[in-house]
């Protein structure tokens, strides 16, 4: 049996369902109660929950992520929601000089197993302070866990498996996955969160991806397949650690791989498992890798030059012809 | 100082006042110590001594039960002692042996006991207090009854993340003190320099807090503070901010000149420092003796050496195990 739901739907199921098997879990962010979360996804919660498990914060955004650290070292499990990655920068400190290294300085004898969501990525116009894609930029971090779900399958079932991890996990939430309408399984629940996923067999080239450009790549496939090119699509769904035995498996087989990342191209995500690949896999290699990612510029508020801005399907078909010696 | 035995709630018997001239003794000799193993390179990267600052922590943790939480700074040596780690393990901490608290991994500015529930050795300003503020958000949602102290210096004052937990921590009437230290210098720079209203407790006040200002040198001053303020949180009546007055006797770090006040200030503070007032306070209405003070000073001494020859003895982590402690899985 399957049910037809969005991402924001499962996300929400997520939340609802963890706050219900687990007493210790709470929700807590700016907007995720009387509102309804910036981006709806907590709607209802607060009927359901109350004030006590659902609450609504200033904008502190250090303040109350700080907060969710010592909260779970006093023995909850808190979900602490950013309205968005860029409003995350003001937490930093808390994540990075908190939350990523109380385990280590303290000697283990502490751990944060908190969990951190937020929106991430461009596509609604919403210009330059709301619309970047900084997840490579957690992943440089140890000690946290960085995950992208980009399935309505991730989206329902990483969180359940981030609140059992000791330590602390970030989630980064596409908006353009959002109002992506699927049907899942009825009895969807709680994913593995350290594999990375074939999520189309091919053996012609490699596109490796994750979050809001999994679908885009998927299109791209598609769009080569009319060709005769069978491209095998790899979403990472962690970003940290990687999952490097799956997409150098792939690239040993394909022996070209294109990596699509909405980050910025410069000290990216995608730098970083290309040179995982020359490292790896450099003997295996038939042509360079290819990478698609952001421009380099601060997202543009207009339409035609936010869309230029981010990894498009063309962009994606372009550089995978480019790897199989193909004029683009 | 006499007014303390009849006023307020705090009645002091001679092992009370025994036990706070001892501890604080314990962090002056152990302080004196890390200057000079400094010097000989035996500790290495900053260290801030808390010379001078004793009479707050050891009256503040008199007033602490033993499941109550504490968040220090990187100035937390005494915190920690006065909490009850053995000096031997924050020695060994010191020198960045793995028998120290902390598995040497975080050294004088980064100091953590479960037992004690010594949540840091935070060496970000301000970075501690939401961390408090979480834990006291914890305890009341689990229906706890302890308490949660968070230090800090009023350096920290000037952070964002002291007004967003300050305004936390009342909005949601949580169960945390917050102990300003108010050593007047944040590093080099004097109050008057950074803050624009000089008068702390109006801060906290500001966000309809409980707030009080205390004269942080006088070590009965500061317990009956904290034990009235301890009373008050428990009581489910919200959090509660004092600011401390103090000096710090050494420089900020052993890089710091000292170029930002005068000689002559740190001399006339010296001559009323905390131990110096409080044992002749303890002299002279008898409550001890010149004896007690020697054999406190002995004892203290056989301490000190012995904590320092456990961190001699000490073993560093194999260079195999660099990457531990990261995660429960490495990530």
């Amino acid at each position: 049996m399957t049910n037809e739901m969005t991402y924001r739907e499962a996300v929400r199921a997520a939340i609802a369902e963890a706050m219900t098997k687990d007493d210790r879990v709470f929700l807590m962010g700016e907007d995720v109660g009387r509102y309804g979360g910036c981006y709806a996804v907590s709607k209802g919660l607060l009927e359901q929950f109350g004030p006590e498990r659902i609450i609504d914060t200033p904008l502190s955004e250090s303040g109350f992520t700080g907060a969710g650290i010592g909260a779970a070292l006093g023995g909850m499990r808190p979900i602490v929601e950013l309205m968005t990655v860029n409003f995350s920068l003001l937490a930093l400190d808390q994540i990075l000089n908190g939350a990523a290294t109380l385990r280590h300085m303290s000697g283990e004898q502490f751990n944060v197993p908190l969990v951190i969501r937020m929106a991430t990525g461009a596509g609604r116009q919403l210009a330059a302070q709301h619309s970047h894609s900084l997840e490579g930029w957690y992943a440089h971090i140890p000690g946290i866990r960085v995950l992208a779900p980009a399935t309505l399958e991730d989206a329902r079932g990483m969180l359940w498996t981030a609140l059992q991890d000791p330590d602390p996990v970030l989630i980064f939430e596409n908006v353009m996955l959002y109002n992506r309408a699927g049907k899942i399984a009825e009895d969807a629940g709680a994913v593995d969160i350290t594999r990375a996923a074939i999520r189309r067999e091919g053996s012609h080239l490699s596109l490796i991806t994750y979050g809001g450009s999994l679908w885009k790549t998927l299109g791209a496939a598609d769009e080569l397949s009319r060709e005769g090119v069978e491209a095998e699509v790899i979403d990472l769904r962690s970003l940290r650690p990687l999952d490097e035995e799956t997409f150098l498996a792939s690239v040993r087989k394909t022996r070209r791989a294109v990596i699509v990342d909405e980050g910025w191209k410069s000290v990216s995500l995608a730098a970083e498992i290309s040179s995982r690949i020359m490292e790896n896999a450099f003997w295996d290699l038939d042509a360079p890798v290819e990478r698609v990612c952001s421009a380099e510029v601060p997202i543009p508020y207009p339409k035609h030059l936010e869309d230029a801005a981010i990894p498009q399907v063309p962009a994606i078909v372009a550089a995978a012809r480019a790897t199989l010696g193909a004029a683009p | 100082m006499t007014e303390a035995q009849s006023n307020g709630k705090l009645v002091l018997s001679r092992e009370h006042v025994l036990n706070l001239l001892r501890e604080m003794i314990r962090i002056r000799r152990f302080e004196e110590k890390c200057a000079e193993l400094y010097t000989l390179e035996k500790i290495r990267g900053f260290l801030h001594l808390y010379i001078g600052e004793e009479a707050i922590a050891v009256g503040v943790m008199e007033a602490l039960s033993p499941e109550d939480a504490v968040v220090a700074t990187y100035r937390e040596h005494g915190h920690a002692l006065a909490r009850g780690i053995s000096m031997a393990a924050v020695m060994a901490e010191m020198y960045g042996k793995q028998e120290g608290c902390s598995r040497g991994r975080g050294g004088s500015m980064h100091i953590f006991d479960a037992a004690t529930r010594f949540y840091g050795g935070n060496a970000i300003v301000g970075g501690g207090l939401p961390l408090a503020v979480g834990l006291g958000l914890a305890d009341k949602m689990q229906g706890h009854s302890r308490v949660t102290t968070c230090f800090f210096g009023e350096g920290a004052v000037a952070e964002g993340e002291f007004h967003e937990s300050m305004n936390l921590a009342a909005l949601w009437n949580l169960p945390v003190l917050f102990a300003c230290e108010n050593n007047y210098y944040a590093m080099g720079t004097a109050l008057q320099y950074s803050e624009s209203e000089t008068d702390l407790k109006r801060k906290a006040e500001a966000y309809g807090m409980t707030a009080h200002s205390v004269d942080g040198m006088n070590v009965v001053d500061v317990e009956r503070a904290a034990r009235e303020a301890m009373a008050h949180i428990r009581a489910g009546n919200g959090p509660v901010f004092i600011e401390f007055r103090t000096y710090r006797f050494r420089a900020h770090s052993m890089f710091d000149a000292q170029l930002y006040r005068e000689k002559s200030e740190v001399e006339e503070h010296k001559a009323h420092g905390p131990i110096k007032e409080f044992r002749s306070w303890a002299l002279e209405t008898g409550f001890v003796h010149q004896a007690d003070i020697e054999e406190i000073e002995n004892e203290v001494a056989a301490e000190v050496d012995a904590a320092v020859a456990f961190a001699e003895a000490g073993t560093w982590e194999p260079l195999s195990d660099l990457t531990r402690g990261v995660g429960a899985e490495a990530t």
